[in-house]
């Protein structure tokens, strides 16, 4: 990296050739990143999963089968290979979109991740939005008001959302303004009788009403949403709100904060300016795992609110060693993460000058 | 000298601490026309809070008192936070210590500088441009086309303290405060920067406060100086009458420094008086 003016951001940087280049080369470096991520990750969920106790053949045959049925399963699963030759089986499987049948719904394990996945996306999106809209201005105002009111009181609301166990806040939720005030819909994702009428192009509500312009329909998906959302969000936001208000009173004790002000800033406009842009790097961070924890599915939210969501997929599987279906979501859950990493990391680039080019 | 740009008279500052109130500035008084004043003293002696007391910016927790605390016949201790905003950056500015930390990481050299056209001179995108680009030039930058574009992180310590200077001038304040404007920087480059620093503010006829704790540099780019000892002013004389300071803390400063001509096997060491501090 250069130091000086001088030969800073030098001009062949900038010829076309180097740069195209450059783009090619950091795409293969992504694309091998991804690659050996996922390999390492359903080794380790395949080998996990055949080391446990639990027999596939039985899950698949039930335990009133014949002989001759459970031999023929046995085959029919391939578990007479060896366990490496059934790994590379079962990879090249999941290359071609093969994810095996799910035991518990007699359904391709693909399809069912399909349905519950966007599900927990449309609820994970909308928490994570309300998580940072809300948390990161309440962190900046905690940071800037240190020690006084607004930093205490934004302080207990961040603990009591700490604190507070997320079962009991949906279901006191739901009383109050499900069934005592009736602002908002109950369990599920729609009413019974609006089920269906959207045709399912993406799978999250939202957007399949939208796209169809029935907006009774999207309506009435928010007032469902709202909810469980506000309360996952809630989660989030104390989270946000701490951190943000950590990273902040860091930078608003750094000289060029000072700088910004005797330039003429408002103490406001240094603060959002100046110190705020930068945060980026760490709050991306802090941000994209909140976000990827509540993509994993929040069971105990979805299970208070009826909200058939990835989460609770995933525990139903496991609860009916229905293996193919927990491995599925496994690797759904870790390419999310992958996923978001990747993403974040790019964001770094395009927030922090010092983090590009190299 | 006609009318002073700064006057001060018994400015106070104190902080509230476990063990009582610290007084970090006592009674300190003085007036600056368009001159250059040096302000020498020990790390802690009170010379820094005194050049922030001056921008308003010390943290809440300090109280600043003074009899007069005015700049060209405006009362800054009545100022409002907003009186503040037009002040700092158009009238009176300052220079940091070390351009490594003040400077904003994240932004361009470009828009930092350009930020105070806008704050002040009403300048939009391309004016902030042109003006940036000559101030650039005008603190000798060589390339400012390509410097203009640049993260601090891009910049040598010398660029960036040119960099610090061209955004503290660009709208043209009277008054300017360098607090330790070298300290940070390479002995070789000490120099470069303040002979264009000394430049800018002959040419623009500006009032210079130069705070450091280096004798010698100070009372060769200054015309007067005030010594600070223990939060107070101790001295005040013509920069090159240092040799004949009355003030004992002043005479032990020169005895101490250092000098080509004369060989010394041991530097003096000031003798502290207790005195000095009653």
């Amino acid at each position: 990296m250069s130091t000086t003016a001088g030969d800073a951001g030098t001009a062949s940087d900038r010829r076309p050739g180097r740069l195209i280049g450059t783009i090619l080369r950091r795409t293969l470096g992504f694309v091998l990143t991804l690659a050996v991520t996922f390999i390492g990750l359903t080794a380790v969920t395949f080998f996990i999963s055949r080391l446990t106790n639990i027999d596939p053949v039985l899950a698949v045959v039930g335990d009133k089968a014949t002989q001759a049925a459970y031999d023929q399963a046995f085959l029919a699963l391939g578990l007479d290979q060896p366990l490496p030759m059934q790994y590379l089986i079962y990879l090249k499987r999941l290359v071609t979109g093969d994810f095996g049948m799910s035991v518990l719904t007699s359904r391709p394990v693909l399809t069912d991740l399909m349905r519950v996945f966007p599900a927990t996306f449309e609820l994970a999106t909308i928490a994570t939005i309300i998580g940072v809209l809300v948390g990161v201005p309440a962190g900046v105002l905690a940071a800037a008001r240190k020690g006084r009111w607004p930093d205490h009181v934004i302080r207990v609301v961040g603990l009591f959302g700490y604190s507070v166990p997320v079962f009991w806040l949906g279901l006191v939720g739901l009383f109050v303004f499900y069934g005592k005030l009736g602002w908002v819909s109950g369990t599920g994702r729609l009413d019974v009788f609006f089920n269906g009428i959207v045709t399912t192009r993406t799978g999250v509500i939202l957007i399949d009403s939208a796209i169809e312009g029935n907006w009774e329909i999207f309506g009435n998906a928010i007032s469902h949403l709202i909810l469980p959302a506000s309360i996952l969000g809630y989660f989030s936001l104390a989270y946000i709100a701490r951190m943000t208000r950590s990273f902040m009173i860091d930078q608003l004790s750094q000289e060029y904060v000072t700088a910004a002000r005797i330039k003429g800033n408002s103490y406001w406009g240094a603060v959002w300016r100046h110190a705020f842009p930068n945060i980026m790097v760490p709050l991306i961070t802090v941000i994209g795992l909140s976000y990827a924890s509540l993509l994993e599915g929040a069971v105990l939210t979805e299970t208070v609110f009826a909200w058939p969501g990835l989460g609770l997929y995933i525990t139903r599987a496991l609860f009916n060693s229905d293996m193919n279906a927990v491995l599925g979501g496994t690797v759904l859950v870790g390419a999310v993460f992958i996923t978001v990493n990747l993403v974040s990391d790019l964001l770094y680039k395009l927030f922090d000058p010092r983090l590009r080019s190299t | 000298m006609t009318d002073p740009l700064l006057t001060v008279d018994n400015l106070e500052v104190t902080f509230p601490g476990r063990t009582g109130v610290t007084r970090a500035v006592r009674n300190a008084s003085f007036t600056l026309g368009r001159e250059r004043l040096g302000v020498v003293g020990e790390s802690g002696s009170g010379k820094t809070t005194m050049g922030r007391a001056l921008l308003g910016l010390l943290p809440h927790s300090a109280t600043v008192t003074a009899k007069t605390l005015s700049y060209a016949g405006r009362d800054l201790l009545a100022c409002s936070e907003r009186d503040w905003q037009q002040l700092r950056g158009r009238r009176m500015s300052m220079v940091m210590q070390d351009p490594k930390y003040s400077l904003n990481p994240v932004r361009t050299v470009g828009q930092q500088i350009g930020e105070t056209c806008r704050l002040h001179l009403g300048s939009d995108r391309r004016d902030a441009r042109r003006r940036t680009l000559a101030m650039l030039e005008a603190v000798q930058i060589r390339d400012p086309e390509l410097v203009h574009d640049l993260h601090p992180h891009q910049l040598s310590g010398g660029m960036g303290q040119r960099v610090m200077i061209a955004m503290m001038l660009i709208a043209e304040p009277d008054l300017l405060i360098a607090d330790e404007p070298t300290s940070a920087l390479d002995v070789t480059v000490q120099n470069e920067v303040l002979r264009i620093l000394d430049d800018l503010v002959r040419k623009r006829g500006m009032g210079l406060i130069m705070i450091s704790h280096n004798l010698t540099m100070v009372s060769s780019f200054c015309d007067r100086v005030l010594i600070m000892y223990g939060g107070r002013i101790v001295e005040e004389c013509a920069a090159r009458d240092l040799g004949n300071a009355r003030h004992p803390y002043t005479r032990a400063l020169v005895a101490a420094t250092p000098s080509l001509d004369v060989r010394r096997a041991e530097l003096a060491t000031v003798v502290r008086d207790p005195e000095w501090l009653a």
